[in-house]
């Protein structure tokens, strides 16, 4: 199987959306399942929310990060993934009447599309929001507006749309009386846990995409192990989404950072092994 | 001339330079050795020791062949009940099977028969001696699911009929535990892997990448024209104690930290990307091979002390006899009669330590071990900053959920016909872990070898998926 980019889209400095063929993937992706990608034969597993899946072809985005998304983003058109598997993880909970709020930050946008389009089809009422931290960071806008009934842009300088986080924005709606069924929310996990303590107090239904470290992807390590309800669950093939008011966020971001150190020196080794030209044997 | 009362030893790597490097460790025995070791066998007229072989490999015309020099006419003994001889002779419990029934155990050790497999095994592969023949093909697909070595047993032995076999696999690297579990110091990737090109050969299409129950179904393979089904899936899910700071940073279940090291290549990062996290004290919880492994991996990743923690005794160990003496040379720490009761953290939500309690044995269990019962007050702390769960696996549900018709025990093992190997869903049949629960690699591929018998029944009889 050849795992080729089709088409590559940069969509910031740090962010490209590649589309892959990936037939086998296609065959019955659901919004807000992943896919683990590989780029090559020393590569980690890298886990990635699907942004489309149709006819074959995945669109996927990818924000540089550390040493292999930094890798993965040089790829170009015509280039090959050494292995894309998927799709995982439980497909989103879609409502079938109502309001939605769907919230993206950052490359967080691109796994919200495929949620409201589905919404939107379904007859909900989506009224989505998109942050970033400048206007220039603001991605897939078009394609997020025209899914949604209602499109909200928030900057953090103020540079496009509200000037604040996209949780400001969803608290004024809330404070205008608009009444919403349910939230959905993803993007960084500071951003999910904030948007989780905006709605906890209305009581308003509040779903959010965990993105915790991951090796295999099917319940095979257990690495991904978050808390929810105070039961322990394997984000891999329970998740990725779940009830944002019941998960312990101190939890999850403590082991999301348990291999920043190494993840420090991968790219040291990355840029050292650049510098002298060689490293992507 | 009198007999040997002992093995020939094995050549092996010393233990102070091992502890540094993930090359085997046991090196193989010589021909001279092989020979010297061949020639302690009685040739009894009724061989205990095939009994003891879950697979009935003709020990005693082996060993025969082998003295007599004719390794092809020895080699071709084994093969024609056990395809994998390589590996079994590395990894399969001897001491529990074939020796167990030595009769040359019974005074002495016994014959070595583990090691003159994997002998003849070694030697054919370095050969190039391939004896897996092609039938004609008979336009019947057939989809293997996993390639651990039941599925690839079930695969070898339908291609050798003539089906048109395709595996298809979860992860990108195909060999099941044997790839991702079992380390390169007892088994080497590169046997495993000359192994599946075997089967290459043969015509059987690997597909990698493809888990069924998410990317395909069973559904969807009948759909796409496959007759028959196999699923030899494993048991991959790792189980947890089920004690307060399970989540605590530092804690692995076993199936990550191996995973991480065999299949990912942890213990070369950054040369490889995947980066495998040891403290520099360690615990492992259990004492299978499971948890030798996991033990002597961390042990090679440099800490400064290894333990074993294991609620039993030496006696009721489940691990081979040979990696439990080898972890000891390796000056892994045993605590024994202990269990773990609680795992502490530090403020940034690391281990910090294992909270311990003693026991003593009570008695007899279900499993006919006696049962280990806590002795109040003897509570201790184990200073560890690593913590790694090795205390059992049982089967990923995935399939299962995702298959109309499956059904399963009550701990989630497929339920099959013993006989033919189907399961409750006519057309699909099972074998290895996933039936078993955590088992071996022999058992798995006896398994695989009675379902590829019980699938070419079932076509043969025009079975039609139900
Ligand atoms: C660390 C370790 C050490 C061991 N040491 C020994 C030993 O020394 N001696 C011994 O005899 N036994 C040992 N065992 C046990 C032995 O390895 C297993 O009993 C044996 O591998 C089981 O074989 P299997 O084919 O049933 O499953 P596995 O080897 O588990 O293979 C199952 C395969 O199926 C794949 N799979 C699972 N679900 C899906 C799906 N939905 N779609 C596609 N593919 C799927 C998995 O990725 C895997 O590759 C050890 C096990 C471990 C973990
Ligand atoms: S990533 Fe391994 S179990 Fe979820």
């Amino acid at each position: 199987m050849v795992f080729r980019i089709r088409k590559k889209r940069v969509l910031t400095p740090v962010t490209v959306l590649f589309e892959v063929e990936a037939p086998l993937v296609c065959r019955h992706a659901q919004p807000g399942q992943f896919v683990i990608v590989r780029l090559g034969e020393k590569s980690e597993r890298i886990p990635l929310t699907i942004m489309e899946a149709r006819d074959g072809v995945l669109s996927i985005v990818i924000q540089a990060v550390g040493k292999s998304t930094r890798e993965l983003i040089g790829l170009g058109e015509g280039d090959a993934l050494a292995d894309v598997v998927g799709p995982l993880g439980q497909p989103c909970p879609l409502r079938d009447s109502g309001t939605v709020a769907v919230v993206g930050g950052g490359f967080g946008v691109a796994p919200i599309i495929p949620i409201a389009r589905a919404l939107h089809d379904r007859g909900v009422h989506v009224i989505a929001i998109n942050g970033a931290r400048t206007a220039e960071l603001l991605i897939l806008e078009d394609e997020l507006r025209a899914v949604s009934d209602r499109y909200l842009v928030s900057t953090n300088d103020g540079s496009k749309g509200v000037q604040g986080m996209v949780t400001d924005v969803l608290r004024q709606l809330i404070d205008q009386g608009e009444h919403l069924d349910e939230v959905i929310a993803i993007g960084p996990m500071v951003m999910m846990r904030a948007v989780a303590e905006v709605t906890r107090p209305h009581g308003i239904r509040t779903l959010v995409s965990l993105d915790p470290i991951m090796v295999d992807g099917t319940g095979m390590c257990g690495v991904c192990r978050v808390s929810v309800g105070g039961e322990t669950r394997f984000a891999c093939v329970d998740g990725p989404i779940f009830d944002a008011h019941q998960v312990d966020f101190d939890l999850a971001v403590r082991r999301g950072h348990m291999y920043d150190s190494e993840q420090k020196v991968a790219l040291e080794h990355y840029e050292k092994c650049r510098c002298h030209g060689g490293g992507e044997a | 001339m009198a007999l040997r009362k002992t093995k020939v030893p094995m050549p092996e790597q010393p233990p102070e330079e091992r502890i540094r490097n993930f090359r085997e460790v046991a090196l193989g025995l010589t021909p001279e050795l092989a020979q010297e070791e061949a020639e302690r066998c009685l040739q009894c007229k009724n061989p205990a020791c095939e009994q003891g072989c879950p697979v009935n490999v003709r020990i005693k015309e082996f060993i025969g062949k082998l003295r007599g020099g004719d390794l092809e006419g020895a080699y071709r003994s084994i093969w024609s009940t056990n395809i994998l001889p390589s590996i079994c002779g590395r990894v399969c419990p001897q001491e529990e099977q074939c020796e167990k029934y030595c009769l040359m155990g019974k005074k002495n050790e016994p014959v070595a028969i583990g090691r003159l497999e994997r002998y003849l095994g070694d030697w054919a592969r370095e050969q190039g001696l391939t004896l897996a023949e092609k039938a004609p093909p008979n336009g019947k697909k057939v989809a293997v699911v996993g390639s651990g070595p039941a599925g690839l047993t079930c695969a070898s032995d339908l291609a050798q009929k003539g089906y048109d076999v395709t595996i298809f696999e979860a992860l990108h690297v195909p060999g099941g535990v044997l790839m991702y579990g079992i380390p390169e110091f007892r088994l080497p990737k590169a046997v495993v892997q000359a192994e599946i090109d075997g089967l290459r050969r043969l015509g059987v299409e690997i597909r990698t990448d493809v888990v069924v129950g998410k990317t395909l179904t069973v559904d969807d393979l009948f759909a796409d024209g496959y007759r028959a089904v196999f699923l030899g899936t494993g048991a991959g899910l790792p189980n947890f104690l089920g004690i307060p700071g399970e989540n605590l940073c530092g804690v692995y279940s076993a199936n990550e930290f191996l995973t991480r090291i065999n299949l990912m290549k942890g213990y070369l990062f950054p040369e490889y990307d995947t980066p495998v996290k040891c403290g520099r004290r360690v615990a492992v919880v259990g004492a299978g091979n499971v948890a030798m492994d996991a033990a002597r991996c961390a042990l090679r990743l440099g800490p400064d002390k290894v333990y074993i923690v294991y609620r039993r005794t030496w006696d009721e160990m489940p691990a081979r006899r040979e990696e439990i003496h080898h972890a000891k040379e390796e000056g892994i720490e045993f605590h024994l009669l202990t269990a773990p009761i609680e795992i502490l953290g530090d403020e940034q939500g690391w281990v910090r330590g294992m909270v311990c309690q003693r026991m003593e044995l009570g008695e007899p269990d279900a499993s006919g071990r006696r049962r280990p019962v806590p002795i109040p007050g003897s509570e201790y702390q184990l200073d560890v900053d690593t913590v790694i769960v090795a205390i059992g696996t049982t089967p990923n549900p995935l399939v299962a959920r995702s298959t109309p018709g499956l059904q399963t025990t009550r701990w989630g093992g497929l339920i099959i016909d013993e006989e033919t190997g189907m399961t409750t869903r006519p057309g699909v049949f099972a074998g290895g872990d996933s039936v078993t629960g955590a088992a071996t690699v022999i058992l798995a591929m006896g398994a695989g070898r009675r379902a590829a018998a019980g699938i070419d029944r079932y076509l043969s009889e025009g079975g039609k998926e139900g």
